[in-house]
Parts: structure tokens; C-alpha cells; sequence
């Protein structure tokens, strides 16, 4: 790596692109060309009989089995030091850690400060630790021709540097449910002071303490699917739940019961026992404590 | 299927059954793969419905036609159906029955019974499949590759379909045992090794890749099953499991899976590209011995499928390596086609047409491959279009279009009757400039960035997906228009007699349609498959 500047993810992988890209077309175009001419010049029309009965060629042989693996030993190698500047993560990285659940993202920094949208500095690299909540997804930056998937249980990462400042597209890669193509957000790169504005901004924001129900909400991914201002989502709105009538499928069979402590609790640890009619079967049991679900059911009575 | 008469004595019409019986309790070779093409091709009429219906929804941004979770089922099932429903079990169940015990001049394959078997496993798994569509949580929604932990979670009927496919698991492993068996020990006097037609080898090679990979398949599914039934955890990282072994037991099987689907069709190639040039097939041995070392060495690359899944940088580096081993054998087979070509006599007819459109659609597949070998390269088209684009000209180009060449080239000696040239060229023009249009297309949305399996996705990549879509519409009119002139033709079409193209495997020596002993006394093989002197001019 070039102590003087840093050699961004992009500027690694792109000439491997070039390469094999190169390399392939050049094939395809003899593979195409030579084709095309014999079956114009061999045309039965022109020519009634076969002219040669060769079975086969040694030299031949040998030479298109040689170069090619030469050609493949090529891409092989070019493919794997490129990879090596995936994974060798400059000594003075940013950390930033994400979390991945169906189907969100957050982004958390050093100082506590979390985020919807991955803001990082310009020309400061970023290190990605990589956290899932739930099932495996994938952390996808195109413009930085960056991705790694998102493993329960498994300490992944990757790292990258924005040289402009600008907005990039951060996409799930691995398919992860119902609302996969949802799951996307941004990278923001913004210029370093800029950036350090936002951060105090952003402390300063972390003072007002959110309720209790609504920290564990949003720690569980719930809102990815249940918005809290009575918008549709793959779920039902949390807005003025408490008291409503809801109409529910039990074991196959229709009835409509009041939303009570009794009933959200029930939904929250068995999603699948009272169905809200129009909704798909689709939300996995939540194993919550039960001051947890104690804060959650007086978060939503509040939320009118 | 019995409406078609027959001119003369046949495996048609010599039976001692009568009606659906004759065909589904039969153990004729050719009855079975009959019925194995009916059915594998059904399905993929099924797969090929889900496909359009998952396009049109793509058409444009946001909601079309469907919801996500309707569009996460359609892909899943679309994905099962083609690959475990059609292209696995087609080629070996469908022309391998038909054809190759004739290629090695055998009366059937050496069980007969268990031959009839595997079809019903097969059907029975596939009712399997078809019912978990519609029973329990509703259609899977997981991909065709089933990872957990989320096939683990999922509320959807993953567990029954799961069964389905381990069922059809045990049709591929009889069939590919049946197969070995076969080609070992009835091939006639004079049938040497070094004359047995490159399709039968082909199928010899893919026959050892089901009987030792397929098991891999049914121990994987198995394990998915307890997870879900009996919540074992294996792969739960909240009680110690590692969700990506899960992904090794399932890629072992599922990569050496893409060569059960992709040798018989370059076998098929192997044996129509010689007789349209009417010239001996160049590099016989490097052909044959090439389906071997891609039988063996595809067991070897199924890594390459988890480069950004977190597997140890090491695991990367080997298995990257392999990946380009294992694509020189395939760039050794298309050389030898394209050399074949040379100074021969070439006749542009239906059968040469879809085969020589093989060798470029398998190219750009195969090429394209180069990119998602490379470590560096893969980890950007990983998980887009590209891979989307990628398999689709493997599998459709490839053994899709090899599987169109082998129903133009084969199936007029089974029915005695053959379609006509001209709409089946037309036929063939659709579907090639469809083809190209929609999964190029999908392969420029992959490299600017596309996730696959995603049901909306931004303005940005509106027009391709718009273009894709076109594409798909052109490439169904080709084919409904292939379909009908086959279905046509195999019915009430021209007689075909003899041996109009001059093949000199043995299937073109036998009566047509062949009788149900298929030679009238043990053949004595005394010229090699491409051979073509003193062979009936065309």
C-alpha cells in the first residue's frame, strides 16, 4: 500500500475488473469470429464434402490448454491481491459498528452516538464491524465495490474510504425475508468538519432520553415493519393500538378481540397466535424479559 | 401422448398394457423418457410462467402485480421448480433414457425396474413440492438455496418442501447408479471406451456426480428438517450452531449439482456439432477425459459460492484457485467444437443452430464465471444480477438451449414424425435475441450494482429492468412458438425416415420409431461414433 496515499477499496478492484473483462471479450471475439467464418466458409453450399477428416491435434491440444491456464493463473492471482486490499483495513480506521436485523440498519460510533445512515468523513477511512440481530444479510456498498455479509454470531467486518464527498447507496445483499429490498440506506460522506458538526449535533441529540418502550422497539427492529405514525408498513401501525378493536385470525377462525396488555403481550412472544386479518404469518416469536415487554405495552398505550 | 400413430412396429405401439398404464407402470427405457419429458418439461412451462410473472413485476419500480411476500415465493418456487424439477432430473431422466442404451447398443438400461422407480420418486417428490405451495404457512419464501438461519425462522412451508426435494435426492442417486451399471457392463461387442458417443459419456461422468454428491444434498435437508422440527440448533449461533456450515453441507452438493445439469447438454453438443459438419469430432479423448475432470474437479470449487460470506481468507485463496482449474477443461471443449467446424460441410439446420448458439450462450456464461472466480472481482457481483445473469446463460443458455437442440435433433427418430424448418428457425431467432436481451441486460444491472432478490429497487435501475423485461417477452414468443411447431409436427408432421442426417451413433442405425428391443439382434459395433464414411447422404 502506498504510505503517501491511501489506495481506496474502488481503485483496487476496478483494473482486476478491467483485466478479466479485457480478457474475456478478446476470447469471445476469436471464440464468435472464428465460428462465423467457418460456418459461412464451410457452408455445405460451398462446400458438399468435408476436406479434412483430422481427429484431433496434439500440439493443438496443448497449446490451448497451456495458454489458458497461464491466462486463468493470471486472473487468479490479479483477483487475489485485489482481495487483499479488501481485507487489510488501514492502522488509522475510523470504527464504526452496524446492526443488521429484518430490516433495518443502525449504525453506532465510539461515543455512543447511533444513526439510520452510515455518516463518515471524507478521505478518512471507515472500519465496518458487522452485527445481525437475527438472520444473515449483506453490507453492499457499489460505489465502493465493497460487500460482506452479516453473520449472528460471527465478528465480520469490512472497510472502506469515501475520496468525495457525496451520498452512496448501501443495499442488503442477502436475501433476509419479506422486506430484503427495503433494507437499504446511505453512506453520507461528508467533509471532515462537517462531519465533526454533525457528531455534536448528533451528542448533544443523544441528551434528550427517548422512552424506555421506544429505545427496545427500535433496538428489536419492530419498526422496520410498524410504523409509529399510521403509515402501512408489512405490519400493523403501533399508532393508537391501545384499546383498539382488532379483527384476528385464531387457529383458522375469525374474531375480533380489544388490544390489551394481555393481547400485545401475546403477540409479541407468539406472533402466530392471534393473526391481524390482512396480514401475512409472517413475524418471528421475540424472546423479550418481562420488564421489557412491561415497557414496551406502557410505551404504546401512550402512543395515540 | 399416445395419440400419434406410428407407421410401423414400435415401442409405441408393442405393448401388453393398455391406456395410462402402458406408459406409467412401463419399464421401456423409452416409455420412461417419455414420461420423463413430459413431466420435466412441464415443469419448466411452470418455471417459465413464474419467471415472466417475476419480470413483469420488475418492469418498473415499486409494486406491479404483486406483493414482497408473493414476489419472495415466486422466486423461491421458481428457482426450486428449474432446478430440482427440470433441469436436474431432465437430461439423465429424459434423452439419457431415451437415447443412451441404444448408444451402447443395450436392449434397456441394466435395471429396468428400478429405472420405473426413480420416474416415481421423482413424481412423488415433485407432488410434494407442489403441495407445500399451497398447504401450511403458505409457499416457501426462502430462495432455492434455503440458508439459515432464516429458512430456520420462517413461518412458510419450507419443512415439506424441503422433504420434496430430498425425495427427488433418491430418484437422481438410483438413476445415476442405473447409469454407471449400464455403461459398465451392457455395452455390445465392439463397443470399446474409446468408441461410446461423447453424450454417453457425458452422462457416464454426470452419473458418478449424482451417486456421490446427491447423498450430500439429502443429509443437508435432513439436518434443515430437525433444525426447524426439532429445533437441534446445528446451525443456531444462539446455541453454539455455525449458520455457515450450513452453507458449505449445501454448496458441496449444489455446485458439483451445476455439472449434473451443464455435461449431458455438452454431450448432446459433442454429439450434433460432428454430424451438421459431417466430419469426425476433433479431440474425441480430450472431450471425454475433460467431462471427467470437470465431474471431479467441480467437487472441489463449492467455496467459491461463500467469498464474502466470512469463511477464513485461506478457504478463499484455495478455493479461488480451484475455480480457474476447473474452467480450463470447459475452454478445452469449446476449442475442440469450434476446430470440428474446420473444413467441414456445414448444414445450418435446427438441431446445428441451437447447438452452435450453445457454444457462445455457454461462453459468455462460462466467461463471466471468470469474473465471480476472482476473489476481488466476485466480491462486488456477488449477490446481484450479475450472478442472476450469470446462471441464467450457464443454465438456460447452456443446458436450456442444448436441452431444445437434443428435442430437434432426437425426438423425430422416437416419433417417426418430424416439425418443420422454417417456423422452428424463426422459433430459434426469438428466443436467441430474447435471451440476450434479458440476461445481459441483467448482468450490466449486477455490475452497477442490482441486489438480486429484490423485489423494488431504485430509480436508478428502472430502464434495464425495463429492458430485461422486453426481453423476457421475446424470448416466451420464440418459445411458444417452438412448442408448437414441435407439438405439431411430433403429431401429424412429415414421416421421418432412416437416418436423414447421417449419424453414426448408434440410435441412427436402429428402425424409426425404435422397437421395443431396440436392435433385432445384438449389434456388433465396428466403426467409431463419428465415423461418417459410408453413412446415408443427407
Amino acid at each position: 500500500m502506498n504510505p503517501a496515499r491511501l489506495m481506496t477499496t474502488t481503485e483496487a478492484i476496478d483494473p482486476v475488473f478491467m483485466f478479466i473483462f479485457g480478457a474475456c471479450l478478446v476470447l469471445l471475439i476469436g471464440i464468435t469470429a472464428a465460428m462465423l467464418y467457418f460456418v459461412v466458409r464451410y457452408h455445405r453450399s460451398k462446400a458438399p464434402e468435408a476436406t479434412s477428416k483430422a481427429e484431433g491435434n496434439l500440439w493443438l491440444e496443448i497449446i490451448w490448454t497451456v495458454l489458458p491456464t497461464m491466462l486463468v493463473l493470471a486472473m487468479f492471482y490479479y483477483g487475489w491481491s485485489g482481495y487483499l486490499t479488501l481485507r487489510n483495513v488501514p492502522e488509522e480506521a475510523m470504527e464504526v459498528t452496524a446492526t443488521a436485523r429484518m430490516w433495518s440498519w443502525s449504525f453506532s460510533y465510539a461515543n455512543g452516538v447511533t444513526s439510520p445512515k452510515l455518516y463518515v468523513p471524507v478521505g478518512r477511512p471507515v472500519r465496518v464491524n458487522l452485527v445481525s440481530q437475527d438472520v444473515i444479510h449483506g453490507f453492499f456498498l457499489p460505489a465502493f465495490r465493497v460487500k460482506r455479509d452479516v453473520v449472528p454470531g460471527m465478528k465480520n467486518h469490512a472497510w472502506f474510504v469515501a475520496s468525495k464527498a457525496g451520498s452512496y447507496d448501501l443495499f442488503c445483499s442477502q436475501y433476509c425475508g419479506t422486506s430484503h429490498s427495503a433494507m437499504i440506506s446511505t453512506v453520507e460522506a461528508l467533509p471532515e468538519a462537517e462531519f465533526a458538526a454533525w457528531m455534536e449535533h448528533e451528542k448533544s441529540g443523544e441528551e434528550q432520553k427517548e422512552h424506555p418502550g421506544h429505545e427496545l422497539l427500535e433496538k428489536h427492529g419492530c419498526l422496520g415493519c410498524h410504523s409509529e405514525d399510521g403509515s402501512a408498513r408489512v405490519g400493523p401501525t403501533l399508532k393508537g393500538i391501545w384499546g383498539r378493536s382488532v379483527t384476528v385470525e385464531t387457529n383458522g377462525a375469525g374474531r375480533v378481540v380489544i388490544a390489551d396488555e394481555a393481547y400485545l403481550r401475546r403477540s409479541i412472544l407468539e406472533p402466530g397466535a392471534d393473526l391481524v386479518k390482512g396480514f401475512p404469518p409472517i413475524m418471528p416469536p421475540f424472546t423479550l424479559k418481562d420488564d421489557e415487554l412491561r415497557a414496551i405495552v406502557q410505551y404504546l398505550r401512550g402512543l395515540k | 401422448m399416445s395419440n400419434a400413430q406410428p407407421p410401423q412396429a414400435s415401442f409405441w405401439n408393442d405393448t401388453g398394457r393398455s391406456g395410462i398404464a402402458a406408459w406409467i407402470f412401463s419399464t421401456d427405457h423409452k416409455r420412461i423418457g417419455l414420461l420423463y419429458l413430459y413431466s420435466t418439461f412441464g415443469f419448466f412451462l411452470t418455471g417459465v410462467l413464474l419467471g415472466l410473472l417475476l419480470r413483469i413485476e420488475l418492469i418498473a419500480p415499486g409494486r406491479t402485480i404483486v406483493g414482497p411476500q408473493t414476489y419472495n415465493a415466486l422466486f423461491t418456487v421458481h428457482g426450486v421448480v428449474m432446478i430440482f424439477l427440470f433441469i436436474l432430473p431432465s437430461f439423465p431422466g429424459a434423452f439419457g433414457n431415451l437415447v443412451m442404451p441404444i448408444q451402447v447398443g443395450a436392449r434397456d438400461v441394466a435395471f429396468p425396474r428400478l429405472n420405473l422407480l426413480s420416474w416415481w420418486l421423482y413424481i412423488i417428490g415433485a407432488v410434494i413440492v407442489l403441495v407445500s405451495l399451497f398447504t401450511g404457512g403458505g409457499a416457501p419464501d426462502t430462495g432455492w438455496t434455503f440458508y439459515v438461519p432464516f429458512s430456520a425462522r420462517t413461518g412458510t412451508n419450507v419443512s415439506l418442501a424441503v422433504f420434496g426435494v430430498f425425495i427427488i435426492g433418491f430418484s437422481a442417486i438410483l438413476t445415476g447408479l442405473n447409469f454407471i451399471t449400464t455403461i459398465h457392463r451392457l455395452r455390445a461387442p465392439g463397443m470399446t471406451w474409446d468408441r461410446l458417443p461423447l453424450f454417453t459419456w457425458s452422462l457416464y461422468a454426470t452419473a458418478w456426480v449424482q451417486v456421490l454428491a446427491t447423498p450430500i444434498l439429502a443429509i443437508t435437508l435432513v439436518l434443515v428438517m430437525a433444525e426447524r422440527l426439532l429445533g437441534t440448533g446445528l446451525f443456531d449461533p444462539a446455541r453454539g450452531g455455525d449458520p455457515l456450515m450450513y452453507q458449505h453441507l449445501f454448496w458441496i452438493y449444489s455446485h458439483p449439482a451445476v455439472y449434473i445439469m451443464i455435461l449431458p447438454a455438452m454431450g448432446v453438443i459433442s454429439d450434433i456439432i460432428p454430424v451438421f459438419s459431417r466430419k469426425p469430432i476433433f479431440g474425441y479423448k480430450m472431450i471425454a477425459f475433460s467431462s471427467l475432470a470437470i465431474a471431479a474437479a467441480g467437487s472441489l470449487v463449492w467455496g467459491h459460492h461463500m467469498f464474502t460470506s466470512g469463511m477464513s481468507d485461506t478457504a478463499v485463496l484455495v478455493f479461488s484457485f480451484l475455480t480457474f482449474i476447473v474452467a480450463i477443461p470447459s475452454a478445452i471443449k469449446v476449442f475442440n467444437w469450434v476446430s470440428t467446424l474446420y473444413r467441414g460441410s456445414i448444414s445450418l439446420e435446427a438441431p446445428m443452430l441451437f447447438a452452435l448458439s450453445f457454444i457462445l450462450l455457454f461462453s459468455i456464461g462460462g466467461l463471466s464465471g471468470l469474473i465471480l472466480g476472482a476473489a476481488a472481482t466476485d466480491v462486488h457481483v456477488h449477490d446481484t444480477h450479475f450472478v442472476v445473469g450469470h446462471f441464467h446463460y450457464v443454465m438456460f443458455g447452456g443446458s436450456g438451449f442444448a436441452f431444445f437442440a437434443a428435442m430437434h435433433y432426437w425426438l423425430p427418430k422416437f416419433y417417426g414424425r418430424r416439425y418443420a424448418e422454417k417456423p422452428a428457425l424463426l422459433a430459434w431467432a426469438l428466443m436467441f435475441t430474447g435471451f440476450n436481451l434479458l440476461y445481459f441486460t441483467m448482468q450490466v444491472l449486477g455490475m452497477k450494482g442490482m441486489p438480486r432478490r429484490y423485489y423494488d429497487y431504485l430509480p436508478e435501475f428502472a430502464s434495464l429492468n425495463l429492458l430485461a423485461t422486453v426481453g423476457s417477452w421475446i424470448l416466451a414468443a420464440g418459445l411458444v412458438i417452438m412448442l408448437v411447431n414441435l407439438f405439431r409436427g411430433l403429431r401429424g408432421g412429415v414421416p421421418f425416415e432412416g437416418n436423414p442426417w447421417g449419424g453414426a451413433t448408434l440410435e441412427w442405425s436402429v428402425a424409426t420409431p425404435p422397437p421395443t428391443e431396440n436392435f433385432e439382434e445384438e449389434p456388433l459395433v465396428t466403426h467409431g461414433p463419428y465415423d461418417f464414411e459410408g453413412m446415408g447422404k443427407p
